[in-house]
């Protein structure tokens, strides 16, 4: 167990890498000259000679790569141009903003999905199997974007039941878990769990059916077990791989927010994303980037070796 | 696929075979939502194609005095937009530039993804661990966010959005195409064909493409509806395609403020995008369950 989490750690280390690499080259594929993305347009020509200086961009590359990690290791992701403020602090809220969301998400993706996908299985090729099949295929066909468009039109236009956007009353910064902010949290919540539960559905219903044409459920149910018995056994079965596809897309979701942020303006990290691109705010454009794709690299790891704890027989390299 | 025993084979010549793809399209025309997804993709893309015969008015003529008409307007069958434009045909060009941003991508992705894990599937060793450690690299980040930074970096535009999204897509691609080759390498008539003295160049093109190519090309065509959907998604964010240009993802995005005045006129670019990309949904499924591959 142990050199199995040391090997996929050390598996790890070189994605880390190249992920920062692919992080670092993006302010300098952006075109034009680098300075141009951490100076307003305006500036004087001293102070671009000074700051051409101070963030090195009149080194090589690989220095400049170098310094780089270093200030991103302390934690210094740069300052934001349009706001002057630095983005690790921008980017704190914003990341506890999107959690939130992405977490609530999953979760009920994972219900939902779940439910559809064990009853699909358990009930293979019955009219419930191709209700099911067909609800998870609109989950992952359906533009998200849109559909929460289509349920802001349903709920809060038409209807006026919940909010259409932001995060709380007037702009309120502050979130609590009361109603008034809540409500705030549920349609963004219900469109962005739409993907989860499509795809987490499909996962359930191929594991549970082929569980259930394997032998041992032929033989638990020769030796007198109840369906309920054998219900039991199934979800020990498929529990550890439902659960590694829930962490996967837990990642997918905090990676994949913006749409989803921009539609329901939640202030979370998509929402600083697509300020970053409106704006060609570059420094907060690859803070952002780096940190929701280490997240995903760590919460890879994460999945992995959870899984392996729970299902030794699955031990991904 | 046909590497059953050759006997067999020789039989079924004789009685005139009809082969593997004749079986496909036999068991593809057997399956009626996957017939009706073809019916469908096709449909729009001939609308794509004569879109300016088809379309009622001019895309681009827009209008002060008759801005967001609601759906039913009588010359305006579905309305106008925040501008005035002709919905209707605003849709219909649509096509256009929303299949082509979806659909392009995957395409050039198909053959840059299948010659990197095909050679990285075949020739194996130090080659494979370079080639798809740095694959596993872009598969680091969750496709959305890798399509945005790298749309957001080189700026908004077309060509931008489609060199974007083909570096989103050649990962996956190169992944299953190099799982699919490895394992084709190891089966015997591989072997066979080596010790008879045929050259790597000759047993990738004879013996492993026509195993590797169907799976690949199938994995690929369900990445297409992904790829609608990003490539909308892109310019409902303001990159991707530039206005006035009619895509569906950007009137979205022009059309949001709208949905207090005309919701239904505002969401129907959404809705083009939905049943396109559902229909190449049905239709990979289709095509997978027809050529029989698993997974």
């Amino acid at each position: 167990m142990l050199s199995y989490i040391l090997k996929r750690l050390a598996l790890t280390i070189p994605v880390a890498f190249g992920v920062s690499i692919v992080c670092f080259m993006l302010v300098h594929i952006a075109p034009g000259d680098p300075l141009t993305s951490v100076l307003p347009p305006d500036a004087s020509a001293q102070l671009q000679a000074e700051m051409r200086k101070l963030y090195g961009f009149d080194r090589p590359l690989p220095v400049q790569y170098g310094l780089w990690v270093l200030k991103t290791l302390q934690g210094d992701l740069g300052v934001s141009i349009a706001t002057g403020r630095p983005v690790a602090s921008e980017l704190g809220k914003a990341l506890g903003n999107t959690l939130m969301l992405a977490v609530l998400a999953t979760m009920i993706g994972f219900l939902f999905g779940s439910l559809f996908g064990f009853v699909a299985g358990y009930f293979r090729d019955s009219w419930i199997d191709r209700l099911a099949s067909f609800v998870s295929i609109i989950g992952v066909s359906v533009p998200h974007y849109w559909l929460g468009m289509v349920l802001v039109i349903i709920f809060s236009v038409q209807l006026n039941w919940l909010p259409a956007t932001g995060a709380g009353p007037g702009g309120s910064a502050e979130w609590a878990w009361d109603w008034v902010h809540v409500r705030h949290l549920i349609l963004p919540a219900v469109t962005m769990s739409v993907i989860p539960m499509g795809i987490i559905a499909r996962t359930v219903r191929a594991l549970v059916a082929e569980i259930l044409s394997q032998e041992f459920v032929s033989g638990l149910r020769a030796k007198g077990l109840l369906d309920f018995g054998v219900f039991r056994h199934v979800v020990k079965n498929a529990a550890p791989t439902a659960l590694a596809v829930m962490g996967l897309q837990l990642g997918y979701l905090l990676g994949g927010s913006i749409l989803i942020e921009t539609v329901f303006s939640w202030p979370g990290t998509g929402f600083l994303l697509g300020q970053a691109i409106f704006q060609r705010d570059l420094p907060l454009l690859q803070g952002t980037i780096l940190v929701l794709a280490m997240f995903f690299v760590a919460l890879n790891l994460i999945v992995d070796i959870v899984q392996s704890m729970l299902d030794p027989r699955v031990q991904r390299a | 696929m046909s590497a059953a025993a050759p006997a067999l084979t020789a039989i079924a010549a004789i009685e005139k075979s009809p082969g593997y793809w004749a079986g496909v399209i036999r068991r593809f025309r057997r399956d009626p939502v996957a017939m009706a997804a073809l019916v469908i993709v096709l449909a729009l893309v001939l609308m794509a194609i004569f879109a300016p015969l088809i379309a009622p008015a001019d895309p681009y003529r827009s209008s002060m005095i008759r801005r967001l008409r609601p759906i039913g307007t009588p010359g305006f069958p579905l309305g106008t937009d925040e501008l005035g434009r002709d919905m209707l045909s605003r849709l219909i060009h649509g096509a256009r530039l929303s299949l082509l941003m979806g659909v392009t991508p995957v395409f050039i992705a198909f053959f840059i993804g299948s010659a990197i894990g095909i050679t990285a599937g075949f020739v194996g060793g130090k080659v494979n661990t370079v080639l798809m450690r740095t694959i596993d690299v872009f598969f680091a980040f969750p496709s959305v966010l890798l399509a945005i930074a790298l749309s957001g970096a080189l700026g908004a535009g077309i060509f931008n959005g489609l060199l974007s999204l083909t570096i989103v897509f050649v990962p996956p691609i190169a992944r299953i195409a190099e799982s699919v080759t490895t394992a084709v390498r190891k089966i015997e008539y591989i072997e066979a064909a080596r010790a008879s003295g045929a050259s790597a160049f000759r047993i990738v093109r004879v013996h492993v493409l026509g195993n590797v190519i169907g799976p690949i090309f199938v994995y690929a065509t369900g990445l297409i509806s992904v790829s609608l959907i990003l490539a909308s998604g892109l310019s409902f964010l303001g990159l991707g395609v530039k206005p006035p240009e009619p895509e569906w993802g950007l009137m979205l995005n022009t059309l949001r403020n709208a949905i207090y005045v005309q919701p239904w006129v505002a969401a129907l670019p959404g809705l083009m995008i939905f049943i396109t990309s559902i229909s190449f949904n049905l239709l990979s499924d289709g095509l997978r369950s027809a050529m029989d591959i698993k997974a």
